[in-house]
């Protein structure tokens, strides 16, 4: 059984009835069904529309005072129930083509282990759990300067236009080549310049997106003892689960998840107590640069270190934490149902001064939030483990299109929490250090010298705040963590406990962060030590062999030492770190995407399917119109706030004319680290936009050739007949009812009908 | 059905998913593998390519598979 060679395009004979049960349902039968409205289908999708479209109106067109966030989720929801319904149906109709007649890599390469069919509901969640991290809760967070309107829009149209998409076509296609990772299609489609551009773009954005994911949670614990202390006991709590998984007890996942999630949560709660203490204060209340140097030794440890001991025990702690808190959050903030007070467009939007992150809404709005609306790193995900353990073809829609809407739901609800808490405060918990001077004057005077309307900070507002979270201070806690954290503390506490709860919610939220960012700063070294082992191999022969220890070690120190720099930059930066980083970040994700998508399109050209190749140009044009404008005006703009190589320029005549301080670098060494971090920054933009470019190119060229030759040509695995059913989506549907019923009805041992290896 | 009922088929429903989820239920699914790929050989079941791993060597051997192939996580 299993893959046969791909020489002989002709396709086998599938049949839908192989045996004596159906393992397909009758195409026209389905077709039928969609096709057929019914009264009751009507009401309904009828209902939808208008929920939705009222919720719309409210959002743009109503002007209020306020706006109650039930909108923002309704406008949400209903817009994603039609997405999902009509367009990710028009995309499997006319792009994906999905026959269940045909085994998935789950069914013809089984081997109990890695290809492992799962039910379609499990998979959902274990795709989401994979997907949703930190990227989906900061960005929008960050993005709430430019006013509710336009991230909300972005988040919500370009999820069900672009992002989904994305995720949706690749995971089909891994899944119809047995599997195959996005690199290794990038190479089948676009051949050796365009693969090894993929290659290379893709370690280099992995750095950059562990190094700033590690600056959020850095500039989440630095100065904070319970911070600290919570996070830090994460480290032993996993270990001790690790262990117990290994010598105790193998294989039961639940129960200790459930004894880590006690442990957790007597950890957080140590961590105010600690925070009470001389010693909490002396030992635990570290700056910036003590943390940063923590989590790079942290990094190089947990990355040699054996899965089982730190990775997969946290693994579970982080799932366990970030289904259990996003349905928390859900359901907190349709009970309390806060109102917010934030203008839909901030004069930031086309100013391009606002202090969180610089630029106007175009581009940059668009690379800000990039996880939620469109995420490149999905299609990493989507061409790994979830291919692998589809059943079914058609369940790809449910999972893949299905699972990036509900990242976009998450996006919403931290765009929520952010845009709840006072609009003075979030200023002042945004604005670089550089810009406030980290004292609560500092920041009062700044804040209410942006001229803000409606915004009247006064010191009492931070200091209270401070006190309720249990932290010493809010101001300038950059990176989207802190303010989403107060965000949920203050959605969480009007439900469960009132103030006195708020530092515990606060530290729950940032704990809920640290966890699974620095489960993807392990995994993400990880991955990127087997890829650089596999590139250095073709040089060294030596480096292909991942278990030859001083290899393994070796290039897990490179890779630290790559995010590290960054990171260390990031901390130090006099600029203030996250706003002249964090569009690095957003911009390297979203040129991954139009890699991604630009693999998409050969693929869908090959298959000679022109009408709809609409459907994969839209969002690749729309990614690469984006991510290249504004890497060009991160490398051309001559308004230094905006040009890496622009604020060189100014900062090098600085220091060239004599001057001890410059702008917000108090003296000379602060200002040859801007020299410094502005030139490393522009040269990564250019890398990204060259290779970016090289990829789009040789897309365009594939597309262009397939065209040319009328090309009707695959490079999916040859099919094979699938000997097993299940339905496709989270619901079943009446056709898919009778079937399953008659499945379900099978003498015993007639179920299993797998053919051995 | 009684409420009692429905509670506990509530709860079996939730234990099997997150058992699911965490992938608890993975050595189960590799025994039924196993089990289902020596059936097509007729003369015993111990006959398949590997012999059947027990819980512990499964989950170890889990793990190291991870250690070799390991996934990234997102943002």
């Amino acid at each position: 059984m299993g893959v046969t060679s791909s020489t002989t395009k002709e396709p086998t004979a599938l049949k839908r009835i192989p045996h004596d049960l159906a393992v397909a349902l009758d195409p026209e039968e389905l077709d039928a069904h969609d096709r057929q409205w019914t009264p009751l289908k009507i009401l309904i999708w009828s209902v939808i529309s208008l929920l939705g479209g009222l919720s719309w109106v409210m959002l743009a067109v109503v002007r209020g005072e306020t706006v109650n966030a039930i909108w923002f989720v309704f406008a949400a929801i209903c817009t994603y129930l039609i997405g999902y319904r009509f367009y990710s149906k028009f995309i499997e109709k006319h792009i994906v083509r999905p026959d269940d007649r045909r085994a998935t890599p789950a069914e013809y390469k089984a081997d109990g282990k890695d290809f492992a069919s799962t039910d379609r509901r499990v998979l959902f969640g274990h795709h989401f759990a994979a997907i949703a991290g930190a990227g989906p809760l900061v960005g929008p967070v960050l993005a709430a300067q430019l006013g509710y309107l336009p991230g909300t829009i972005w988040i919500i149209v370009g999820v069900v236009l672009a992002g989904a998409v994305q995720d949706y076509l690749i995971l089909h296609f891994s899944m119809r080549r047995g599997g195959r990772s996005l690199g290794q299609m990038a190479r089948d489609e676009l051949g050796v310049i365009g693969g090894t551009a993929a290659l290379i773009a893709t370690l280099v954005i992995m750095v950059i997106i562990v190094a700033i994911l590690a600056l959020v949670v850095t500039n989440a614990l630095a100065e904070s003892p319970w911070g600290v202390f919570s996070v830090g006991m994460t480290i032993p709590i996993a270990l001790f689960m690790g262990c117990y998984l290994r010598f105790f007890r193998p294989g039961k996942i639940t129960e200790i998840s459930i004894i880590g999630f006690v442990l957790l949560i007597a950890a957080i709660v140590g961590g105010g107590m600690v925070n009470g203490t001389e010693w909490g204060q002396t030992y635990l209340l570290l700056d910036k640069v003590t943390i940063a140097w923590g989590i790079i030794i942290y990094g190089f440890i947990a990355a040699i270190l054996p899965v089982w001991l730190l990775l997969a025990p946290r693994d579970y702690l982080s799932t366990f934490m970030k289904i259990g808190t996003i349905g928390m959050l859900a359901v907190a903030i349709v009970i309390i149902r806060p109102e917010i007070n934030v203008p839909a467009v901030s004069g930031f939007a086309t100013s391009g001064t606002g202090p969180v992150v610089a630029g106007t809404l175009f581009p940059f709005l668009f690379v800000t939030i990039a996880c939620g609306a469109l995420s490149g790193f999905h299609a990493l995900i989507a061409s790994g483990t979830t291919p692998k353990l589809i059943q079914k073809e058609r369940q790809t829609r449910f999972i893949g299109y299905g699972g990036m809407l509900m990242e976009s739901l998450v996006a919403i609800m931290a765009l929520v929490a952010a845009l709840s808490i006072d609009r003075g405060i979030y200023f002042a918990m945004n604005a670089s250090p550089a810009l406030t001077g980290g004292t609560v004057q500092g920041a009062v005077a700044f804040v209410n010298g942006l001229g803000l309307t409606g915004v009247n900070l006064t010191p009492n507002m931070l200091t209270d705040m401070a006190t309720n979270v249990g932290e010493e201070s809010i101001v300038s806690r950059t990176g989207g963590a802190p303010t989403l954290a107060v965000g949920l503390s203050h959605i969480m506490q009007q439900l469960v406990g009132g103030t006195s709860m708020m530092s515990f919610w606060y530290h729950f939220a940032i704990m809920f962060e640290a966890l699974f960012i620095l489960t993807a700063v392990d995994a993400g070294t990880r991955v990127a030590r087997f890829m650089l082992q596999d590139s250095l191999g073709n040089f060294f022969p030596k480096f292909k062999n991942t278990s030859w220890r001083p290899g393994a070690w070796a290039a897990t120190a490179i890779m630290v030492a790559a995010w590290g720099a960054v990171l260390l930059m990031g901390v130090t930066d006099p600029l203030g770190g996250i706003n002249t980083l964090f569009p690095l970040f957003g911009i390297a994700n979203q040129l991954l995407a139009a890699i991604a998508l630009a693999v998409c399109m050969a693929i869908v050209a090959k298959r000679g399917l022109f009408k709809y190749l609409w459907v994969v140009a839209l969002p690749l044009g729309f990614a690469s119109v984006v991510t290249i404008s504004a890497s060009f005006l991160k490398i051309f703009s001559t308004t230094p706030g905006i040009g890496y190589f622009a604020q060189n320029r100014a900062f090098a005549n600085a220091l060239a004319a004599g001057e001890t301080s410059f702008g917000t670098a108090p003296n000379v060494l602060a200002m040859e680290a801007v020299v410094r971090n502005t030139m490393v920054q522009g040269v990564l933009s250019i890398i990204f936009v060259v290779l970016s470019i090289i990829v789009i190119v040789t897309a365009i060229q594939a597309t262009v050739r397939a065209y040319r030759q009328r090309s009707n040509a695959t490079s999916e695995d040859d099919a094979v007949q699938s000997q097993t059913y299940a339905p496709a989506g989270f619901i079943m549907t009446p056709p898919e009812k009778v079937l399953q019923a008659e499945w379900d009805a099978r003498p015993a041992e007639k179920k299993i009908k797998v053919k051995g290896h | 059905m009684t409420l009692w009922a429905g509670v506990r088929t509530g709860a079996r429903g939730v234990a099997w998913y997150l058992k699911g989820l965490l992938g608890e239920d993975a050595y189960e699914k590799y025994v039924a593998h196993h089990a289902a790929s020596c059936e097509t050989d007729a003369a015993g079941l111990d006959r398949a390519p590997h012999p059947l791993l027990t819980e512990r060597e499964f989950w170890r051997d889990q793990t190291d598979r991870q250690d070799k192939n390991p996934q990234g996580r997102c943002c």
